[in-house]
Order: C-alpha cells, then structure tokens, then sequence
C-alpha cells in the first residue's frame, strides 16, 4: 500500500467523522495558537523595539534615581531610600567632567491640561523641564523659532518649546511663536517649535511640550522630584569611557563609599534593550510552558479519539485485514490519521497565531512578523505529537484478530 | 495436484481453562474449478473450517496446502524446529490478498465508500496502481452486472446489489478460490437465487467455489456436499448436480 493511499484514507476518514475531528484537533489549535500568537507578537515588539529604541539616542545615556524597567516586586525601598538627583549634583557634574560629551539635566511632569484661548489639551501632554544641551540628547529637532537658552534658564523665564501635537490641539490655525499658553494658571510665551517625531509603541513623541528646567523645578518640583541626567557622548568610540568617567565623578559628588554599589541607575539603549529581552524572554519560557502544557494534554486526547476510533472501526479492521491488508497497512493508516489531524490543528494554530500576533502591529503601527521558525517548530512538534500519541491505537489496530474483528458489531 | 489439501487438520480454542476441539482432524481436497457446500449445525466447526481455508486462522496442528503453498505443515514445523511451517501473520495476509476472494453473509462492504472504492480496496493493498486499479474493479462489476452503480455507496444499494458488489470485491484479483460464508444468510430468496445464480456462473467461468451454507436447496447448487458434525466430516457426497 503505499504513501498516497494512506493518505487518502486518513483524510476520508477525518472528513467522515467532522465533529469528531474538529473537537479532537482544537487542543492542538489551542496549544500551537498560544505559542505562535505570543511568539509572534514578541517577535514584533522586538523589532519595533530595536529600530525605535532611539528614544535615547544611539549615542546617549540618561542617569536617573530609579531603573527604566522594574522586574518583579520587593526591591523598590533599595531605589527610594536613595538621595534625588538634584541640579546642584548637576552643577558640579558639569565642572568635573571634561570629556567629549553633552550633560543635560531635565525633569518630567503630566497631567497639566495647557490652554490656549478658548483651547484646551487633555492632561496627558508631557511637560518637561529641560537645560539647554537638551538639543543634543533629546533627538528633537527645532522647527521654527528657537530652543530653551541659558538665559531662559538663568532667569527661569515663563517660556516654551511645543510639540506638534499641542499645536494641533491648540493653534491650528495660528503662527504658534509669540503666543500665550496657560499651564497650571501661569503664562508661558511660546518660542519654539519642535519637528514631528512620530511615536514609539503607538505613543505620540510629539504631545510635549519644553520649559527651562529652572522654571519647571520652581513651578512643579517636591520632595520626592529627582532628575534625570541625559548623557549625549560625541564620539561612539569613547561611549564606555564617557560612562565610566561619569559614574566616576558622580560617585565623589554623591559621597558614595568604595565598596558600595551605585546609588543611581544608568540607562542606554543595550541596556534598555537586555531589560526589555529579558521580560521576553520569561513571557516566552511561560508561553512554551502553557502551549506545552496545552499540546500534551491535546495528544491525550487525540490517543483518546483514536482509541474511540479503532474501537469503532473493529470490523472495518477486520474486513480490511480478510481482503489482505498487512498490519503495516493498518498501522500506517491509524498513525497518518492521527499524524494529520495534529497536522491540521497545527496549520490552523499557526495561521489563527500570526494573524492574532500581528494584531499588535496593526495597532502600534509597525511592520508585521511570520515567525517562520516557530511555524516550522510548531509543525515538527505537532507531527512528534501525532506520532507518539497515534501509535498505540495505531499497533492496538494493527494487532487486531481478523475473526474478532469481523465479528465485531 | 488439488488446488487445496487440508491433512489431519485440527483447531483447538482455548477458553478459560477448557479445551473446545474445533476441528477434530479434517482430510479434505477440493480440485480446481470445484463448486463444494459446506453443511452442518452451528458448532460443528464448518466456520472454523472456512477460517482456516481462508487463512485468517492457523490450524492447531495437520497440514495445509493451497495452491501448491503450504500454508501450515506441523511435521515440517517440528522437523525443523522453527516456524519455518508456518507462514507468518504478514504473509497470511499476502495469501489472502492473492489466492483468496471472501463473501460474507452481512456484505462486509466499507460503509462510506463508493461501491467502486469497495471493489479496488484488494487492489490497493496488492499494490496495483491507480489507473489499472479502475480499470481491474470496473471489469468485476461489469461481470455481477452492477457497472451502472459503481457510483453509489453501499447504503444506496439493496441487499442483492451490495452482495454482487461483495462478490466483485472477491472476484477482482483473480484469486485462487472463493469462499462464500452463507452468501444468501441476509436475503429473500428471489434475490438468493440471483446470488447463487452468478456464483454457478462464475464456477461455470472457471472460479472454485467454497460454499458455507445450512440450506439445502442452497447447498444443492454446489456439486458435491460435506456434512460437518462435532468437528468431523460426517459425509462427503456428490449432488445430482455433480453425478450431473
């Protein structure tokens, strides 16, 4: 008998039994979905991650009192126990350090509508407090007008640096610089206006809006206001010298003791990029371990349906075997049947996993993934599967009596 | 030579702890182009003898030749010391495949398949491609007269027709003898006498006939008629058909 028979019959006998098989194939749908989707959906993240991760700067660090990501709980005393960064640390930063670099100091706040007229933003523009090196780190670019001055710092002047998303909102139609904007009931003359900048995970760039970091910290700082430092090193080249000299100095200002670890978190792209890898990476040991989970208990079932189906096939076994089929024949036709069911599950598995998967994409706007290796993965797992739960109702099929069996009723 | 010799055939089930002699030493020859009748009450070991015939069971002991094969000899098992008198169980089911055509008294017919599909399944495990697979079962069902129906599938066929496509079934790979297991248990008896019509046919063609059968109107249309009684042959006689 060969392949192309066994085939055929596998199929007849799948599509004979619809419901039957449908049911049965849904575990292994349920377990390879869960694989692909999450898989897929990292394996967009990921790359949306890698050419998006210039939020930094390739050539820019940042200094801040706490770690850009925080895995798992417990640890945050450790980070709120340490001193703020302040601007004098800033200050004296500035004077020790000479190497080739630019040092901007800045601070962060949201939740302040900004008004304009009769306008009026929802609270979820960024308002950021920034010195003015910030041009060099930030990878904003001025578009008319002109960027936050040392003057403006010096006498913390009321003024602004705005996104185009808040000259969207606010003055569509007007020439944005010299105009008045509110916020938190303080008059701020516009002088600046930035480039459009896009957005990273569907989060708009271009919803800030910049003042001196002197008037932010007199306006809106508190006790618990750290900043955070961005480094923007010149030369790549020099890029570890340039943090090391920097960790160096910010110790000696800081009073850290020798022996004890930094009191300050550094953030860099690889850095940002090994943080984010490592959630990744225990999302994906969890997903394996679901689908595993999943997959196994869909193999169950699939010996199950077999067990049901040779049961149910006694006599047709038996008839099979009076008119000369071997049991090779018989066990091969079991085994395929069990093969392609798996096979089906996989196929529809996969498909329903990268298009839920590239969903993500969609929303975020980046380019979707086919995680070719995790379909060709879930493909061989599947026909694993297939062949170690088929083959003892396969071998229990084969060694079926021929008189029992056409006897059977 | 006899196309089937069977010499002190014996078969013993085992069930439980008792010993059932199926078969208490049976010497039969049946010769090429033969019509026999099997007779005989339930339990007298005629179905056994129509399994061992038809190689889906082994004998406990004697010897069996069909077609110049043996397919179970002891004295050559114990001679040898191996299993080399005996074929094994892939090798039965070649014999099967070859040298054998089964006719059920229920049909055996595979359900969901057409009646054409039912008749290439020998066929396909003889290994015959395709192309010569359709042409082989459409010269069978042209012969029991059902090439109009090839199409349908056995629940659309009445008792009569899905016999005739059994009986396609048995005929298609030319085998050696066909053994025919109360082939009209199932029907009226117009349609029986259409079975054992086509089957005198087939014998009058030139096929060996082996006919299981507690009728005697049926067993009549054999040439010759064995009796079976308590795993023995109780007679052995020729029909009017046979002194002919």
């Amino acid at each position: 008998m060969n392949i192309r028979e066994v085939l055929t019959s596998s199929l007849d006998s799948i599509r004979q039994n619809k419901l039957r098989s449908f049911l049965t194939l849904l575990g292994v749908v349920i377990g390879v979905f869960s694989i692909i989707g999450v898989m897929t959906a990292i394996n967009v993240l990921q790359s949306s991650v890698e050419t998006n991760l210039n939020i930094l700067g390739t050539n820019t660090f940042f200094i801040q009192k706490y770690p850009a990501v925080q895995i798992g709980g417990g640890h945050n005393w450790k980070y709120r126990n340490r001193k703020n960064l302040t601007y004098s640390d800033y200050l004296q930063l500035k004077d020790s350090f000479s190497g080739p670099a630019t040092i901007t100091a800045e601070d962060w706040h949201g939740g302040d509508p900004i008004k304009f007229k009769d306008n009026q933003t929802k609270n979820n523009v960024g308002i950021q407090g920034v010195t003015p090196e910030w041009e060099f780190s930030s990878g904003y670019f001025i578009q008319s007008g002109r960027m936050i001055s040392r003057t403006d710092m010096e006498q913390m002047r009321n003024v602004a640096v705005i996104g185009q998303d808040v000259i969207d909102v606010l003055m569509p139609l007007y020439d944005p610089i010299g105009q008045t904007i509110t916020i938190r009931g303080v008059k701020f003359s516009v002088i600046g206006t930035l480039e459009r900048k896009g957005s990273i995970f569907g989060q708009s760039e271009d919803n800030v809006v910049i003042i001196p970091l002197t008037t932010h910290m007199k306006m809106f700082a508190n006790r618990w206001s750290s900043l955070g430092y961005a480094i923007a090193v010149m030369d790549m080249s020099k890029f570890d010298d340039v943090r090391d000299e920097i960790v160096f100095h910010l110790r000696l200002i800081r009073n850290v003791p020798l022996t004890a670890e930094n009191d300050f978190e550094i953030v860099s792209n690889s850095s940002l990029i090994d943080t984010f890898n490592q959630i990744t990476g225990a999302i994906k040991i969890a997903a394996l371990l679901i689908s595993s989970i999943a997959l196994l208990a869909a193999g169950i079932g699939i010996m199950n349906i077999m067990l049901v189906s040779v049961t149910e096939r006694t006599r047709e076994i038996g008839i099979r075997k009076s008119i000369g089929a071997k049991k090779r024949d018989i066990m091969n036709q079991f085994l395929f049947e069990a093969i392609f069911l798996t096979e089906i599950g996989a196929v529809i598995g996969i498909v329903l996993g990268i298009v839920v998967g590239n969903l993500l994409p969609v929303t975020m706007k980046v380019d979707g993934v086919f995680p070719l290796d995790w379909a060709l993965i879930g493909i061989i797992v599947c026909s694993a599967i297939g062949i170690v739960f088929g083959t003892y109702p396969a071998v229990k099929a084969a060694r079926l009596d021929p008189i029992e069996a056409l006897r059977y009723e | 030579m006899a196309l089937l010799e069977l010499k002190k055939v014996t078969k013993v089930y085992q069930i439980g702890t008792v010993a059932v002699h199926a078969l208490r030493g049976i010497d039969l020859t049946v010769e090429k182009n033969e019509y026999l009748s099997v007779m005989g009450p339930s339990g007298s070991g005629k179905s056994t003898l129509m399994n061992v015939i038809g190689c889906l069971d082994t004998p406990t002991s004697g010897t069996y030749i069909l077609d110049g094969k043996t397919v179970h000899n002891d004295e050559k098992k114990a001679a040898e010391n191996s299993t080399n008198g005996m074929l094994s169980d892939d090798d039965l089911a070649y014999v099967r495949n070859q040298k054998i055509g089964f006719v059920f008294q229920t049909f055996n017919l595979l359900p969901r398949i057409t009646a054409l599909h039912n008749v290439e399944l020998p066929l396909i495990y003889a290994g015959f491609h395709k192309k010569e697979r359709i042409e082989m079962a459409k010269e069978a069902l042209r012969k029991v007269n059902l090439i109009d129906r090839m199409h349908h599938q056995p629940n659309e066929l009445s008792g009569g027709q899905r016999q005739r496509v059994a009986i396609a079934r048995a005929l298609v790979n030319n085998p050696s003898i066909i053994l025919a297991d109360e082939p009209t248990g199932n029907l009226d008896s117009k349609t029986s006498q259409e079975i054992m019509q086509l089957l005198d046919e087939l014998q009058a063609a030139g096929n060996t006939i082996v006919l299981v059968t507690h009728e005697t109107d049926i067993a009549n249309h054999a040439h010759r008629v064995v009796h079976f009684l308590d795993g023995l042959i109780a007679s052995d006689e020729q029909t009017l058909k046979g002194k002919g």
